[in-house]
């Protein structure tokens, strides 16, 4: 048999098991979302080329173990047939999470869906020193865990009272969990730095006196593995999508200009500093 | 309160959640449209979610009052069938 090389495999998603000559195929999985399409070739594939079951991995990944090395090419054209890609593994950009946010679920600020596939679209696969990787959740109930990513994007709520809307029922005031609204003289005052952006007053108010906008809270530094630090959130209110990708840009860019081989954002943002990341930051924040 | 006219009452306070929602919902279920239900229920997390399942559900919320007991009563128009 020729020489295999195990770390283009690898990199390809072909995961090397322990059965000498198996590997565990990742998929390329965008957000937790994947067609009935995808499902029916993977389960074709799975019951074809290996044992007959995948395993659905920490991050939304689907791997499907017992490929055998001879029959890798022949796997991929026909996953490529159902529409499905291999994933990767190592130093590199890796699988986007989201929850399926404001689409679906009736508490989501932001489109999660689509927010990871743009983050897919521009970074997946990208080399870097180490592993990288992105997660987006739709609001502050955090379901997808944001902060336990090198870059965390939580989805929130710009909020503004209308007042000509309003019935003054008080709703809000109470839907508010960190007590930042109150009522004064039939006029609902926000206080806006207690306000999280949650966006709770907007979504239980019955008449929709509200003008809301979707925004973002970015994490940078997360990680969960052999170290565990929670992202940190060092940024102002993002408003607009433009200006999110501004502030992704900068942090992966930060990553790859400063990191060490193997070194997690997390370990360069304290060996460089974190005021030199937050300076690249603020300057892509306020472009 | 004195502004609605009421035209049934439900006390979700002996209940935890989620059942405070589907009480208020089962006696919302009992009035025909445009008749108005109250309902009390208690602080922390009744008062934060049951109004939101409650226009979730496509019902109007005309008022929240406070009450002397430390509940909050809700007062709510039915909307649909």
């Amino acid at each position: 048999m020729a020489e295999v090389d195990y770390g283009t495999l690898k990199k390809g998603g072909f995961m090397r098991q322990k059965q000498k000559d198996n590997f565990s195929l990742r998929l390329a999985v965008v957000g937790g979302t994947l067609t009935a399409e995808n499902l029916k070739k993977i389960a074709e594939v799975a019951e074809r080329y290996g044992d007959g079951y995948v395993h659905l991995t920490s991050r939304q990944g689907v791997e499907i173990p017992f490929i055998k090395l001879k029959d890798i090419e022949e796997v991929k054209d026909s996953l490529a047939e159902g529409g499905c890609k291999p994933g990767v593994c190592g130093p590199r950009v890796r699988t986007v999470t989201a929850c399926q946010g404001s689409q679906i679920c009736p508490s989501g600020n932001i489109d999660t869906t689509d927010i990871a596939q743009k983050l897919n679209d521009r970074y997946f696969g990208r080399e870097l020193p180490h592993k990288f990787k992105f997660g987006v959740t739709g609001c502050q109930n955090n379901c997808l865990k944001a902060e336990e990513n090198d870059v965390g994007i939580k989805g929130a709520l710009d909020v503004k009272w209308k007042e000509e809307a309003c019935i003054n029922c008080g709703v809000c005031a109470k839907a508010c969990r960190e007590n930042a609204i109150t009522i004064e003289d039939g006029k609902v005052v926000v206080d806006y730095d207690k306000c999280n952006f949650c966006g709770r007053c907007v979504k239980s108010c019955p008449t929709d006196a509200w003008d809301a906008n979707s925004a973002y809270i970015v994490s940078f530094g997360g990680t969960f593995g052999n170290s565990i630090y929670k992202g940190e959130d060092m940024l102002p209110l993002i408003t607009t999508e433009e200006q999110l990708f501004r502030v992704t840009d900068a942090a992966i860019q930060f990553f790859a200009d400063n990191a060490k081989p193997s070194e997690r954002f997390r370990f360069t943002i304290d060996r460089v500093g974190k005021d030199k990341l937050y300076k690249v930051l603020k300057e892509a924040y306020d472009g | 309160m004195a502004d609605f006219v009421i035209d049934d009452t439900v006390d979700i306070t002996d209940v935890v959640c989620p059942v405070t929602f589907v009480k208020a919902k089962v006696a919302l279920e009992e009035l025909d449209e445009g008749q108005v239900l109250a309902i009390r229920m208690n602080d922390g997390e009744p008062v934060q979610n049951v109004p939101r399942s409650i226009k979730e559900e496509g019902h109007q919320i005309l008022k929240l009052n406070t009450n002397e007991d430390g509940t909050y009563t809700l007062i709510v128009k039915k909307v649909g069938e």
